[in-house]
């Protein structure tokens, strides 16, 4: 599963159980919509453990926050997916937002470089 | 008639350097016009940092969290001003900074029709009398992606980057309802 843009990539890696997103996401709303599907669908997948890397993810906006955010709630509520997200301090936005994320899911795993 | 919510203050001349950047929501579609926000914000997140020479940008240091709070506060409330602007009439968008010695200011100024600013009146007034991280997590629970004002932007603001919020409504046409909003985000510095 992947979707690629001139400004954004998401990629699911069914093997490692990784979704890998890179660029810049500052969409409007709606445009949200396949990404939103997407994580969906790998929520759905239910493996023991997925990793979210946001490492490359150089910017985002609110609406971007809140579809993490709500991915994050979804994996939180099955109870059977361990959830791990790789962030970098070097990037504002990542360690801010995320931080949050504990509150949805308190057995949440981070990892920072 | 002039309504005010949260810190809001008027304009200081006091301020050291200020930077104006104004948008004509008329001239195109909104979505050829989305990506001009983040492009603004970074160009005057970058601007900033000609005031606060460094060759330090590394992450942790207090100029490289101004420059991300200033680009990503810019961003959202350029976004938000753009998504419920009352794009049929004339009147222009504007996205001021100010720089003072201990802190900055953000403004952004844009028209609403009536029902927008209920919708928007009321969620200030949640937020005024709510624990801003408790509201956080309620609505990220409760917010569909289509939802317009769910005030994540907002909340962000004030739980990631320390903003004080203010807001001026101003009604400026009587038929239909035209009223002027300006939303302030204030930053210690």
């Amino acid at each position: 599963m992947e979707i690629t843009t001139e400004q954004y990539s998401i990629k699911y890696d069914a093997e490692t159980a990784a979704i890998h997103c890179q660029g810049i996401l500052r969409l409007n709303g709606k445009e949200y919509e396949p990404i939103a599907h997407l994580l969906n669908q790998v929520a759905a997948l239910e493996p023991p453990r997925i990793t979210l890397n946001l490492r490359e993810l150089k910017a985002n906006n609110s609406s971007g926050i809140t579809m993490l955010g709500k991915f994050v709630f979804v994996v939180a509520k099955k109870k059977t997916i361990q959830l791990l997200i790789q962030g970098t301090q070097k990037i504002a936005w990542q360690k801010k937002s995320v931080m949050n994320f504990q509150r949805l899911m308190p057995k949440l795993q981070l990892e920072w470089e | 008639m002039i309504q005010v919510f949260g810190e809001f203050k008027k304009e200081s001349v006091k301020s050291r350097e200020f930077l104006m950047l104004g948008f004509s929501p008329g001239s195109a579609p909104l979505q050829q016009r989305w990506r001009n926000n983040g492009l603004s914000a970074d160009f005057l997140a970058d601007y900033l940092t000609t005031f606060f020479p460094t060759d330090d940008y590394e992450p942790g240091t207090r100029e490289a969290k101004l420059k991300g709070a200033v680009s990503y506060i810019a961003n959202e409330l350029l976004e938000n001003a753009m998504k419920f602007n009352y794009d049929t009439c004339d009147y222009q968008i504007t996205l001021k900074f100010k720089l003072y010695s201990d802190h900055l200011v953000l403004r952004v100024t844009n028209h609403i029709q009536k029902k927008i600013m209920s919708r928007f009146q009321r969620f200030i007034h949640e937020l005024l009398n709510s624990e801003p991280r408790e509201l956080y997590i309620r609505q990220i629970k409760r917010s569909k992606e289509d939802e317009s004002i769910s005030g994540l932007g907002l909340l962000t603001m004030i739980n990631d980057y320390d903003a004080k919020l203010g807001w001026q409504f101003e009604t400026v046409e009587p038929n239909p309802e035209v009223i002027v909003v300006t939303t302030m985000a204030q930053l210690p510095i």
